[in-house]
This record gives structure tokens, sequence and C-alpha cells, in this order.
């Protein structure tokens, strides 16, 4: 793994990140920095890393042209990293991997996580099952409705799920009572979050266990078109399938990153979670970041299709690269994601996680305004994070489709 | 400050209560009405010290009896303004007052705006169950600049390191959180807190140290009172009040004015160790 410049000694990106726990975590929270740095540089964790990436994940992880597809895109190639074929279904298992690699090398026995689509939590759970450990999963009450077919997965992997009724009931909520666990059982557990978010060190070990997808998807660009993408493009919940993919590109001045985060009904409904699009400096989860909040800082509720991005927060990293100006962000409404959703299933016959659609409508926007802008045939990477399948009820609901009659098409607009 | 008051409590024999109760709940009136019960009405004893919390929508330390609490709260328009009225109803009872709060909306407020509304209103000091010191300089100017004491929180996992650190940028009193865990009502005192006071003593044999987390009547409060100088009381305090709440009576105190009377009694039944030290002088 390449140097790591930032965050600093402290666990700042600038002002971004820190760490804002109770101090009964401070102690767990060294240790796993220790033991993160000490695997990092220890020859036989990247091996034991790499192999479990290569034979259970199933990396590398192909880049798909979508060529179909790119006819709507304004004459830009769009370019599909597809982290949606890893085994467990996204780039999530990417990370969980690493940490729990490094909960055995701590010596603990139990992990915990906060999942909002279930894709993270899933990733853990199935880790869990690999390595024996003891799992459990916080998950909000309306998100273990919507995605009912996740908790069943995790359920059947041995992993005990929690439907965390407090609060707005999703991912911000299931991330406070997995630090409340965390608190009380930190001698034996660890805390498997799953973006990079949090307090320090969680936004970098994750974003180090999610660079591979950069590594990969840069080399795989070069080698088969001579030449780096135009755009890279990425869905931001918390924001670890983007920095995953932006990773190895940020020193790459030339190539502009593009994060997209959930516009939901629109950002000037309110009904959003367009974190850095929206929102205002503050603390949350453990990091200074920046946080749809009212005016007394109190946690504004998130809104969004997608479980997955649907997060009042976002990581510190995410925060400085927006306010260093080296990626820009965009909102992407519900209705934008379930279009792109819609045209990539049926241009491609790849059904994307509606997380993951938010990206894909991002690239159609970019293509289309790369070209205005006259850059000639733009190549634009997009990660695709996650496949469909957890999605299906969500888009049978958003688009009618008859799942009872016998229409040939199955789909009634 | 309100080290100084422990220290005038524990020179009496006892050891000092502090309770917790959460602006704006079950509204901000009756809060406000709670607080002074808190403080004893008439001739019958109250705590020492009022710790008012403040309402936050992500409360990560705290048990789902203050999450509760919190939530309907909010839901019932507390503002972070609030505070400062509960702070003024304390502080003119006579019994001092300090405030529990989370960083971000401290931060969100300004800090130094926060801190000079604090001590006009007549409050002594803050909590800060997130923030530490590794994160609160501005926490340091503002609490300098306006006279008030900082209270951080130390834990049984606290490193020497840490634990040194964070005693000695404490002012007033040292928040030992008494076990692993997050606010809550608990059968049993801790096994780890008196081991906590006593690595807090090591490093500084003046610091003034409150206990938390997991007392529940006035029986634990004693056991508490016996090696720490102040016996801090939340969820405890908070049940009658939900009970009350539910039961259609939001505005009936009695089940609380009962267990600040039990709470009162306890911290004073007992021997205080800390005491017996400074029994001749």
């Amino acid at each position: 793994m390449p140097a790591v410049s930032l965050p600093d000694a402290t666990g700042h990106f600038d002002r971004f990140g820190g760490k804002f726990v109770p101090e009964a975590l401070y102690a767990a929270l060294q240790q796993l920095e220790e033991a993160f740095v000490a695997a990092n540089a220890d020859p036989a964790f990247k091996t034991e890393l790499d192999e479990l990436l290569a034979d259970y994940t199933g990396r590398p992880s192909p880049v798909t042209e979508a060529r179909r597809f790119s006819e709507h895109a304004g004459g830009a190639t769009i370019l599909l990293k597809r982290e949606d074929l890893n085994h467990t279904g996204s780039h999530k298992i990417n990370n969980v991997l690493g940490q729990a690699l490094l909960t055995r090398r701590m010596g603990k026995t139990r992990v915990i996580a906060e999942t909002g689509a279930g894709q993270h939590g899933v990733a853990t759970a199935t880790a869990a099952a690999l390595f024996g450990l003891e799992c459990r999963v916080y998950m909000g009450k309306v998100d273990t409705e919507r995605q009912a077919l996740n908790v069943a997965r995790m359920r059947l992997l041995g992993a005990e799920v929690i439907a965390v009724d407090s609060g707005t009931q999703t991912l911000k909520d299931a991330m406070n009572d997995a630090m409340r666990d965390w608190v009380a059982s930190v001698d034996n557990t660890h805390y498997l979050i799953g973006s990079v978010a949090g307090p320090h060190p969680f936004p970098m070990i994750v974003r180090e266990f999610q660079r591979v997808i950069s590594t990969e998807a840069r080399a795989q660009v070069l080698a088969r078109y001579g030449r780096l993408p135009d755009a890279v493009a990425a869905c931001v919940g918390g924001g670890s399938n983007a920095l995953g993919i932006f990773a190895d590109f940020i020193p790459d001045t030339e190539v502009g990153l593009y994060g997209f985060e959930a516009g939901g009904e629109g950002v000037d409904t309110g009904r959003h979670a367009a974190t850095i699009s929206a929102g205002e400096v503050g603390v949350l989860h453990g990091m200074r970041t920046f946080v749809l909040q009212n005016a007394d800082g109190q946690t504004s509720e998130s809104h969004s299709i997608s479980a997955g991005l649907d997060y009042p927060g976002v990581g510190p990293e995410h925060a400085w690269l927006a306010k260093t100006g080296r990626a820009s962000y965009e909102p992407i409404t519900d209705s934008e994601a379930m279009d792109a959703f819609r045209l990539l299933t049926e241009t491609e016959g790849i059904m994307p996680a509606i997380e993951s659609a938010h990206a894909v409508a991002g690239a159609l926007k970019l293509g289309r305004r790369l070209t205005e802008q006259g850059v000639e045939k733009p190549l634009i990477l997009v990660n695709l994070s996650g496949r469909g399948d957890k999605d299906v009820d969500t888009a049978i609901e958003w688009f009618h489709v008859d799942t009872h009659g016998d229409s040939s098409t199955g789909a009634a607009q | 400050m309100t080290g100084r008051r422990f220290a005038e409590i524990r020179a009496q024999g006892r050891g000092a209560l502090v309770g917790y109760l959460p602006v704006g709940y079950p509204d901000v009136p009756i809060s406000l009405a709670a607080m002074r019960a808190l403080t004893g009405e008439g001739d019958a004893p109250g705590v020492d010290l009022v710790e008012i919390g403040m309402p936050y929508s992500d409360p990560v330390m705290d048990g789902a009896t203050i999450q509760k609490a919190g939530t309907r709260a909010l839901q019932r328009g507390v503002r972070t303004a609030d505070v400062f009225a509960a702070v003024g109803a304390v502080a003119a009872t006579g019994t001092p007052a300090v405030v529990m709060i989370y960083w971000n909306l401290v931060e969100r407020y300004g800090a130094d705006a926060f801190a000079r509304d604090l001590k006009n209103a007549g409050g002594a000091g803050l909590i800060t169950p997130d923030l530490t010191p590794d994160e609160a300089q501005e926490w340091f100017e503002a609490s300098d600049a306006h006279g008030l004491d900082r209270i951080f929180l130390v834990s049984p996992s606290s490193t020497d390191d840490r634990l040194a650190r964070t005693v000695s940028s404490c002012r007033g009193w040292v928040y030992a959180t008494s076990l692993m865990g997050v606010t809550g009502t608990r059968t049993q005192t801790s096994s780890l807190a008196p081991a906590l006071v006593r690595r807090i003593r090591t490093l500084d044999p003046e610091a003034m140290v409150g206990v938390g987390l997991g007392v529940s009547n006035g029986a634990q409060a004693r056991e508490v009172a016996e090696f720490a100088d102040a016996v801090i009381v939340g969820s405890a305090l908070l049940n009658p009040l939900l009970t009350a709440d539910d039961a259609g009576r939001p505005e009936d105190l009695s089940g609380l004015r009962t267990v600040v009377a039990d709470l009162a009694a306890g911290v004073r039944s007992g021997t205080s160790l800390a005491s017996q030290g400074l029994s001749g002088s």
C-alpha cells in the first residue's frame, strides 16, 4: 500500500476528521491504529489479505465498457468498475476482510457493525462466518423493512440483526447504537465500521482497504486505452466506494473526481441526503465533517430512496477533497437514479444497486457536460459499487412492475 | 468553583450528590420545576450540584432512559438556549449548576458565545461527553476567558498517559465513568470505579472526583460516596418523570422527590473514607 500522507498524526484532514468520542473508546481507537500500522508493515498480512481478495472475493474485478449505455452519454465512453461482481455483491467485502484480519490480530472474538442497505452488514456477517467470529449488526428499523432480503441473508449467515428503533431509525441511529455497544464491549469486540466515516483511524483504514479498487482500475484503464480516464465517478453516502476508486487517482490532477450524493426528492425540498452540497460543518459520529443539521446543531433527518446513501454525514476526507476543490460533489435525485437503474439494466443487462445507480446517473450527466465543454470522446470510469438484487422490491414499487400477470415484458410504465 | 464545593462537603464528612436531568423534559417549564425539586425544598436535603443535560439527536454516551427523554424533549421543541433558563432557575436556588452537552451543539452556538451566556446565566461549568482534551483547544480558550469549570470524562480504559493529561486539563472536578458502558441504572455498583478513583488520586492527590454511570438508589450512592468525592445520578432521577409522563401526569414530581430523598439520605448515611483524613482538621 502507498505511503499514507493524510490524515495527520492526530487523524485530521486539515480541519476535518479527528476523534470526537467518549474517552472510553480512546484506548480501542489507539489499539486499532497500532494494529493497522503494524499489519501494514507486515508482508504476511498483505499476502493473506491479497489471497483472500483473489480466492474468496474474486478480485480483480473487471472493467466493463458499457457500449449501448454510452450511446445515452453524449459521446462519452462509460466504463464500469465491476465491484458488483465481488462475493456478497458489493465493494464492502474489501474493507471487511481487511478489518476481520485486524480483529484476529488484536485477539478479539466479536465484531459489530452498522448497516444501511445491508451490504456492509452482509459482508461483515460473511467475514464473521469465515473467521468464526461472533457478529451483531445494527440496522435502522426503517431499513430492515426496505432491505428485508439482506436481513434474511445476515441471519442465515449466523449474525444477530438488531432493528434500531431510536431516532430516525436509519443508518445514523444504527451507528449510534453500534457505538453504545462498543463502549460496553470494547474488551473483546471490534467495531467494524463500513464507511470512511467515524473517528480516526476508521476513515484512513477503510480508505486503505478500499484503495484496491482504484489501484486495479487505474492499471486496467491504462492497459486498455493507453491513457487515464477524464473523469472518475462514484456515489457518496459515507463515501467508502468513492474514496476506494478516487484514492490512486488523487495525485493525477488531470483526472476529474466526481462524487454523486443522494438528492432524494430534490435538495430544495429538504428531503435529501446531499451532505456536502447542502450541509454545514459540524461534528457527528466522532468526526468533524459536513453534517445535515438544524440551526441548533441537531442532526437533520436525511432522505433517499437508497438506504445505503441515507446518511446525514460524510467521511471527513470527502469534506476535505470538496473544500480543496480536488473533487466535486453533486446531488442526484431519486428519480434520476431510478431512471439510470432502468437504463443500465435494459442496455447492458447489468442491474446496479440503487446506490450505484446514483453514480451511473451522474456519469450520464457528466458525459453530456464534458462533451459540451469540448472534451473529445471523454472516458468516464464509474464505480459500480454493488448489484441491484437487494433493490428489486423497491424497483417493483417504483416502476409498478407487474409480478403476477402474464405480460411478456413484465413491466408497465 | 464546583471543586471547592465538593471539598467543603467532604470536610463535613460526606460525599456530594450530583443530580442530572435534561432540560425540556417533559417540557421546558416542568423540567425547570423538576430541577428546583432536585435541589431540595423546605428542610428536605437535595443534590449539591445540578447537572443540566441538553438533549441531542445522537447521544452516543446515553442509554435508553436518557435517549427516550431527550428524543421527546426535542420533539416538543427544546432549544439550546433553554439551557440558560434552566441554569438561571437552578442558580436562583443557591445550588450550583453545570451543563452536560454534546460538542456539536456548543460549536454550532459558538464556543465563546456559549461560555459567555452560560456564565451570565449563573452556570459553573461544562461536562463534555464527546469532547476530550485532544480536540478541546477552542473550549480551553472559552472556558478560561469566562472562568468556567471544564469537566472531562475519564474511563477505566484510559491509559496512564491519557489519565494524567485529562486530569490536568479538568478544572473543578473529574468525571470518572465507573464502568465500560453508557448511562443507565444498574443493579450493582461497578467494581472498576474504586481502582479508577485511586489511579486519579495517585496522579493528583488534590483532584476532586465524581463517579457516574449506573447508580440507582441511596444504598448505591452511599457505597460510591465511601471512595469518591461525589456521586452522579441521572437515569434513576429521570425514570419517575418518564413514568409520570406515560401516565398522563407529566407535572407530577412526587416520584422524583422520593428518589431525591433516598439518594440524599444515602450520601449522608455513610462514613466517607475521604473525610477521615480531614476529620481532625
